[in-house]
């Protein structure tokens, strides 16, 4: 498979001198075409700068990033984002079904072409009859999904998403998981998606890329060697999954890395619980941050 | 039996409750125009006619004319809709203008830097007081007026805009650039929506001050409009028709006024806060 994103001693600060904050750390990777790769780390890491910089949106402050060979500056083309903050992403003065359409619009389609590939999306993500509302007039979790069908319209090459699932609940969660996975091998595209949910990294990712605290950095770069084909119950209760999960939840609490033989007998118990605790604690992270985010409204 | 008793009650409800709306809309108006005709009746002072008097004088002046022009008089064709026409033309070049130049100036990033003191300093000018200028530039008539309407009318429009472009929300700024939104598209479907309420409210003020600015250049310099009879009324005491220009000015005001609200709710209908009336 072809590179199709290559990032390489990506660095980012933001302000000059003493307030300076360093973001992204001396960060390098790649991600094949047809790769769905999954970044975990700490709340506040710098996940979201670091996808900013992928899509061309801020120039970093050192270090490349190329995007089938090419070195990014400025949004490059055929990619789509899917926003951290859905709701601010929306437009509120146009209607579900015309933002879904809204980067169809300057494409060479017919009206009726547009809005056809606009409500296919939208029920794919399980909205069907909510074309002629307007965003403010759905849940969080539907305007998420709105965003999200937004960008599959697109149809883009690369895929990059910003936590797309953290305001669904669980049973929406596993369709659209599952929806993810079916599309992007439909469409080989590329997607890199960024989530506080271990569990969420191992079963959609082909790979897992784990950040270390603020500023980040790469503390792992783990392939997901399960089958292709994932069920969200067997799956999820597969040594395997458990394992890889283990080890993502250890990685990201800074221990070291189990060696992947003693990782089958190493207690699974042991893992599970760790991977719960550090739920846990991310979203206790992320409520705090959600109502921070309210009060400043 | 209940059922049609209920919506018996459900209606002579709904009835009041729509007679109650319009009566607080109404009522105290109603009301002062009463007492305004009994103290004009009391006082009997030639300055002050009645209401009742000023309406008779008001229709009689407007609604003489012949069938074939819907009964509306000559003075409605010489000095009335010309008046509008100035006042409504001069707004619309405003509105054109202010919105044109605030988009422009709002989304670069140092326009607003270079020109914002000029903007500060003429919008302080008192715009009557540009009457005399503009009448030395373009005579009397029509083109002074537009020109003091434009003038006047231009800042709010095109303060507003530049605040309300400049507003569009950071993370829409991100959405929109990272569908490398063409510019039109952009501008259009973006940056000019999220300014919409902010423009609107600039759009009322500016309305009324083309609508004041018009009367007082029709004062100063006219041979024509509704300024230029109503100080010609004043110079021949005929002062019941002095009074049903200064009646029809309000009207003019209230219903413009009426009219872009209309617009305005049904163009930002999308606003959550909105919602309630649509
Ligand atoms: N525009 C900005 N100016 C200055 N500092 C910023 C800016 N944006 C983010 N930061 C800082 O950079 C750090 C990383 O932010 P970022 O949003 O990338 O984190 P994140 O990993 O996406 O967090 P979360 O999981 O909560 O979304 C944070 O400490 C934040 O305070
Ligand atoms: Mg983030």
């Amino acid at each position: 498979m072809p590179t199709m994103l290559e990032v390489t001693g990506l660095n980012h600060r933001y302000g000059k001198g003493d307030g300076a904050h360093v973001a992204v750390r001396e960060l390098s990777f790649s991600v094949d075409a047809g790769e769905l790769a999954c970044i975990v780390g700490p709340s506040g890491c710098g996940k979201s700068t670091l996808l900013r910089c992928i899509a061309g949106l801020i120039p970093p402050t050192g270090g490349s990033v190329r995007l089938h060979g090419d070195e990014v500056s400025g949004v490059p083309d055929d990619l789509a984002v899917v926003f951290q903050d859905y709701s601010r992403s929306l437009f509120p003065w146009l209607t579900v079904a015309r933002n879904v359409e809204f980067p169809l619009r300057w494409r060479k389609l017919s009206k009726q072409e547009r809005a056809e590939r606009a409500q296919e999306a939208l029920d794919a993500v399980g909205l069907s009859g909510v074309g002629k509302k307007f965003p403010w007039q759905l849940s969080g979790g539907m305007q998420q999904r709105v965003s999200i069908a937004r960008a599959l319209a697109s149809k883009p090459a690369l895929l990059i998403m910003d936590e797309p699932f953290a305001s669904v609940d669980a049973q929406t969660r596993f369709e659209l998981e599952d929806l993810l996975r079916r599309v992007q091998r439909e469409q080989q595209s590329t997607i890199l998606l960024v989530t506080h949910d271990i569990d969420e990294s191992v079963y959609l990712g082909d790979r897992v890329l784990v950040l270390s605290k603020s500023p980040a950095t790469i503390v792992a770069d783990l392939a997901v060697d399960l089958p292709a084909e994932r069920d969200q119950i067997a799956t999820r209760e597969s040594a395997k999954f458990v394992t890889l999960r283990g080890e993502v939840a250890r990685l990201l609490q800074g221990g070291p890395a189990a060696p992947e033989t003693a990782a089958e007998t190493s207690d699974e118990a042991t893992a599970t619980a760790d991977a719960a605790e550090w739920e846990a604690t991310e979203e206790a992270a992320a409520e705090t941050g959600d109502s921070a985010k309210e009060a400043s409204h | 039996m209940t059922q049609v008793t209920d919506r018996a009650t459900r209606l002579r409800s709904q009835a009041a409750a729509g007679i109650s709306g319009f009566a607080r809309n109404w009522l105290v108006f109603i009301g002062a125009v009463a007492v305004w005709e009994l103290a004009t009746r009391l006082a009997a002072s030639v300055f002050f006619p009645p209401p009742s008097q000023i309406v008779t004088t008001a229709v009689e002046l407007w609604f003489s004319g012949p069938a074939s022009q819907l009964f509306l008089s000559e003075t409605v064709f010489d000095h009335i809709l010309p008046s509008i026409g100035r006042c409504l033309g001069g707004w619309a070049i405003a509105v054109v203008l202010g919105v044109g130049l605030g988009t422009a100036l709002g989304r670069s990033r140092t326009g607003m830097e270079y020109v914002g003191p000029l903007f500060a300093f003429f919008r302080a000018i008192p715009p009557p007081t540009l009457v005399p200028v503009f009448m030395v530039l373009f005579g009397l008539g029509p083109g002074m007026q537009v020109a003091t309407i434009i003038f006047g009318a231009i800042w709010p429009i095109l303060l507003n805009t530049v605040d309300g472009v400049r507003s569009v929300d950071s993370v829409k700024v991100d959405t929109a650039r990272s569908f490398r939104t063409p510019a039109p598209y952009w501008i259009g479907m973006v940056v000019l929506p999220a300014a919409l309420p902010k423009i609107f409210a600039g759009l009322r003020l500016s309305l009324s001050i083309s609508l004041i600015l018009m009367v007082v250049s029709e004062l100063i310099g006219s041979l024509n409009g509704i300024g230029h009879e109503l100080i010609s009324s004043q110079q021949q005491f005929d002062f019941p028709l002095m009074w049903s220009w200064i009646v029809l000015l309000g009207i003019l005001g209230y219903g413009l006024n009426a009219v872009l609200l209309t617009v305005e709710r049904r163009v930002l209908r999308w606003q959550p806060t909105r919602n309630d009336d649509g």
